[in-house]
Order: C-alpha cells, then structure tokens, then sequence
C-alpha cells in the first residue's frame, strides 16, 4: 500500500498514508471487501491445511451427495459432493488458488506492459504516441470475451494460453490510463526542475513521472483483477481455459450443469464464490478509488 | 450550406477518417489469425483424421499459403472488401452467408436485452438519485453493484434451475417451439411470427426469449442505472437546476425537464458502449440457452477447428462494434453540440 501515497513529500508520508486509511475505511463497504478479500487469499495459501478433502479424491460411495442441511447430508461432506464423488468445498478451496493466483498474474502482465507502453506513449509523444495507441484501438474494438477466446484458439486452450489472452485484453486500458496521466503530469513544474537538474529519460518516466500516475492506476488493477476472475471462470466454463479435472471455478461450473436438474448444490455454490469475490473486489475497488481519486469519486 | 450543418459535416468526416487505421488493424489482426497458429495451418485444419496430397494442394491454393505474404493480405482484403471471406471447413458454405443467416438471433436477443436494460435501469437510476442517501438509493446501489459482478453464465444456469425447473414456467432453449415452423422472413423470430399472422407462435417466441434477455441484460442493467445515477446527481448539483426550483417550478418539472434530459447525455453513451459487452455476453448466454446465433455459432467453430469461420466472425464482429460506436459518436455529437467544435 505504500507505493500508494508515494506523491507525498518524504516528510508527510505517514501523514498521507493515515489520510488514505481514513478515507478508505470510512467506506463499510470497503472495509468488508477488504477483508472478504484477505480471508479469500489466506485461504487460498492454507488450501492444504484448509480443506477437509483432496480435491480430486473420487470417493465412489458418496457420489451427488447433498450439502449438510439436507437429511441426506452429512458433515463428511459440507457443500455435498459432485458427480464423482469429489468434495465440492475442499474444490472451491483450491480452486481459489488458481482464479486468484491466474488472475494476480493477468493484473501484472497488463499493468506492467500498460504502464510501459503509456508511459511511451504519454512521453514521447509523436509517432510513438500515434502507433501505441492505434495498436490499442484494435484490440478495444473486438469484444473481449471473443478477442481471448481467439487466442485461446491460437494457442491451444489452458492455463497459460487463458492468463496470456485475458491480460492482452486488459491491457488498453491501462496504456490509455498511464498516457492521460503522463500528459497530464508532464507540463507540472516539478517535472520541468528534473530535467532541469539533468534527470535522462528514463529517469523521468519511472522516477519522476510514474509515482504520480499511479492513483488512477491502482483503482484500474482492482478493476482488472475482478474482470480477470470472471473471464478465467468464463473461459473456463465455455471449456477454453484451464482443463479438468483442475478445480476451477468456470470448469466446476462446467462439469456440473448436466447435473442442473438434480444437484443444484454442484452448479451453486461455485458460481455463489465466483460472485462474492468480485463483488468484494469491486466493493474494495469503490473505497479505493473515493479514497485515492477524489475527481474520480461517486457522488 | 449553413455553418453548423458543416460543422457536423466536418465532424463525421473526422471520425470516418479516424476510423481507417483501426480498420485496417482489424484486418491485419484477422489475418494474421490463421497464419499463426502453430504447425502447418491446413494440416491443424484438416484434424486427426489427415488430409488427401490432392486436397492439401486445393486446400492450399484456396488460402494462397504458397504465395508471398504482403500479396496473400491484398487478395484476402480484396476478397474482404467483395464480402468473401472464404468457406467454412465443416459446412463448406460462404462464411459471410453463414454469420448473417445467424446475425438475426443475436441482434433480436440483444436488442431484448438492452430494452430490459433500459426500461429497468434508467428509472431506477433516477429514482436512486432523487431518494439519495435513502433506503431506495442502497438498495438500488447495491444491487447494481451485485448485477455488474455476476457471472453471467451462472445467473443463467440459476435462472434456468428454478423458472424452468423447479416452476416450469419457460422453455430451456432454443428460439422457438417446436410446433412451428415459421418461414424467416426478416430472421426476427418476434417479426416472422407477427408477419405470418400466427398469435401462438409469436408467444411461443417471447417465452423463449425472455429468459435469455434478463440473462444478456443483467450487467447492461446495473451499469445503465449506476451511470444514470451519478449524472443526474451531478446535474442535480448544477446551478441551472437551483435556479429553476428558486422559480418555483414543480420538483417533477425540474427532474424531467432540466435534470433527466441533460443527465441523458451521458447515459446515451454508456448505452451505447454497451454493444460491445452484449456482443461478448452474447457467447455465453447463447451456449447456454442454445440460442442460434453468432456467439453459439463462433464457439462451435472454435471447437470444431474451423478456422475460416473463426477468422470471419473476428472480423465482422469487430466491424458491427466499430460502426455501432461510430454512430454513438455521432448521436454523441447530435445531442451534445459543444463536442463538435
């Protein structure tokens, strides 16, 4: 979170950051996001410890069985079990590890490529400006569920082939953020006494200009992040992205809908994470942004 | 000409211009597509099965693969430009025929969806903003908010388990029952049915459609009425509008009037950068109800390996979103006079 009140002077960072914090956890919402959130990841780490089950352990005695609350339940098997007789809940558990170690790593490569190609772009001006953000107005002009399964068709569906076609998708949207916070940042004075004081031009970009772009920047990687989630289960689900029997949540999805009609609980409970996780990101991504953006917050 | 019908001129001039580079990205793109699949593209295309000597040489002569790459673009942008985009490999038909034969589906299912959208969205988002701070105002803010975080595939599947399951009150799939056959005329099932003259087929149409527009329409629906929201707000908060209730206008005459029609401006845009997403939401829901259209169509040719189709898809659905959101910008410009200058 430092990086986050990096625009402070050196001696009021403690200052700003205490201000940050004020705001973002005046938002509830947030707050709960925020920590629905690290439960989600500490979960994620601890899936071995976690999880009641192996998540691929067929247990042939137990297939379709119903959650707890049901008379045919039992606290063998909480959430019930799928077709083959495999624990829904130890599934969901590591599942989360790869909707949020895929995701994390989507939010990385978008914001670094983006982040570079904008600063480019938003720097030099020009040709360079002209090309990066043409190239980018191609990729916005597919849709981008299709643009990624595109790929995912180049490459060959699964893991990486999915990460690689969401973050492409994603990646406009950061290029144009950092351009129009550079443009905006460039003319300030303090840019002008850098290179005044002999900065070069990478100094400038990433020292100087980068810090204080990147408000808008860490609002956008929550967005992303959420996006990314749900495009990996969308992937997932339509069979494009990670393959069984790996326990993701779209391919979970997947399996369970031949079973719609007698095991309800197969084809809820994954889509009922799917969707309290983004919901919490986007709640944490509210606050973030009232708290870091105030042009940008909601009335 | 008068000055301002040459401003607009001018204006639309601007933004087609602005348009070709895109255009000619999108080609590049569609393109490059089959050629960078990895490993010999007619071989990949041909499958498990293998391919005939004879064939492959038809096969390859049809894609031009033997030929330079800066001339196998002209022949393919030439072909692109005479409405060829070459035959699909399982149907061996005209891929431009077999994407507009489909179009119809899809557009009658998004356009459902986006009036879903709008007539529940919009009104929602005012009344929010009226009742800010209130119970209303929550409730709407947090089930928009819920409504934009949904994978809309599971929303789907939920929908179908308990209308269709548990209630047994609309059909599964499909556009239409089987106990009709209405001969396409425009390829909207809702107008076909109405042009036959047939009531029963016509209801039959709409129950079919309903499930699948609520679906499509979901996430429209929240951001519609979250952006309806926080512009009215933003007018509410302008001092045209302070003065027209110090006249003494009615408070319904200020909404209507001075708030709604300009918080408008910007919830038309919105509307219409939703094209795009109800092209993508589209893949999905139309797998699951099965819905006959381009997004169901484009997944069994990226199953199947039809890579001709795959690539005509690309490209005709890039040209359908970059037209829509020229003619959003254009409206844009229409309703909002200070954008043209």
């Amino acid at each position: 979170m430092a990086a986050i009140s990096t625009p402070a002077a050196p001696g009021t960072f403690r200052h700003q950051l205490g201000g940050f914090w004020k705001d973002f956890s005046a938002s509830r919402g947030a707050l709960v996001g925020l920590i629905f959130i690290a439960l989600i990841f500490l979960v994620a780490l601890l899936a071995p410890w976690v999880a009641p089950h192996d998540p691929a352990l067929q247990d042939r005695s137990a297939l379709l069985v119903p959650p707890v609350w049901h008379a045919e339940g039992s606290w063998r098997y909480i959430l019930g079990t799928d077709a083959v007789g495999r624990d829904i809940l130890s599934r969901l558990i590591y599942g989360a590890r790869y909707s949020l170690s895929i995701s994390a790593m989507v939010v990385l490569i978008s914001m670094c490529g983006g982040i570079f190609l904008g600063l480019l772009a938003g720097y030099f001006r020009g040709w360079v400006e002209t090309v990066i953000t043409r190239v980018m107005d191609v990729v916005l002009a597919f849709p981008s569920l299709l643009l990624a399964l595109g790929l995912v068709a180049i490459l060959s569906p699964g893991l990486t082939s999915a990460m690689i076609a969401i973050a492409l998708v994603q990646l406009p949207y950061f290029v144009r953020l950092t351009r129009a916070a550079v443009i905006g940042e460039k003319s300030r004075e303090y840019v002008t006494a850098s290179r005044l004081a002999g900065a070069g031009h990478m100094r400038l970009m990433f020292n100087t200009l980068l810090p204080n772009c990147m408000a808008p920047l860490i609002v956008q990687a929550t967005l992303s992040f959420s996006t990314a989630i749900l495009d990996i289960a969308a992937l997932g689900f339509l069979g494009m992205g990670v393959q069984p029997p790996t326990p993701e949540w779209g391919a979970m999805l997947a399996n369970a809908r031949e079973f719609m009609g007698s095991a309800y609980w197969a084809v809820t409970f994954p889509g009922l994470v799917i969707l309290l996780t983004v919901l919490m990101i986007n709640l944490m991504g509210d606050g973030l942004r009232d708290a870091l953006d105030p042009k940008m917050k909601r009335s | 000409m008068t000055s301002q019908t040459l401003t607009m001129f001018k204006f639309i001039l601007v933004k087609l211009a602005q348009l070709v580079p895109t255009f000619i990205g999108v080609t590049i793109v569609a393109f490059a597509f089959i050629r960078l699949l990895p490993g010999d593209p007619i071989l990949l295309m041909a499958g498990e099965r293998g391919i005939s000597a004879e064939r492959y040489a038809q096969l390859q002569a049809q894609f031009g693969f033997d030929r330079p790459l800066p001339v196998q673009y002209w022949e393919f942008l030439k072909g692109l430009l005479h409405g060829d985009l070459g035959n699909s490999l399982v149907t061996h038909s005209p891929v431009v025929g077999e994407f507009f034969s489909r179009f119809p589906a899809t557009m009658e299912l998004s356009l459902f969806a986006l009036a879903f959208a709008v007539i529940i969205g919009l009104p929602a988002g005012v009344l929010a903003a009226i009742r800010r701070g209130k119970t209303l105002d929550h409730t709407v803010v947090g089930i928009s908010l819920t409504g934009y975080s949904m994978p809309i595939f599971w929303w789907g599947l939920l929908l179908i388990m308990f209308f269709s399951g548990t209630l047994g009150w609309t059909p599964v799939s499909g556009r239409i029952s089987f106990m009709y056959f209405i001969e396409p005329v425009t390829g909207f099932m809702t107008i076909d049915t109405l042009l036959a003259g047939d009531w029963g087929a016509f209801l039959s149409a709409l129950h079919h459609l309903i499930l699948p527009a609520i679906v499509l329409g979901t996430i429209p629906l929240a951001v519609i009425a979250r952006q309806t929201r926080s512009s009215m707000l933003e007018v509410l908060g302008e001092d045209y509008v302070r003065t027209a209730r110090a006249k003494g206008l009615s408070s319904y005459r200020v909404i209507m009037v001075h708030t709604l029609r300009n918080a408008l401006i910007s919830v038309v845009t919105v509307i219409g950068l939703q094209v795009g997403l109800l092209l993508a939401g589209a893949i999905l829901t139309e797998t699951i109800f099965s819905w006959p259209g381009i997004g169901k169509w484009m997944i069994d040719a990226i199953s199947r390996r039809d890579y001709p189709s795959v690539q005509g898809g690309l490209v005709l659905i890039a040209f359908i979103v970059m037209i829509v959101n020229l003619l959003v910008d254009l409206a844009y410009g229409v309703i909002n006079p200070r954008i043209r200058h």
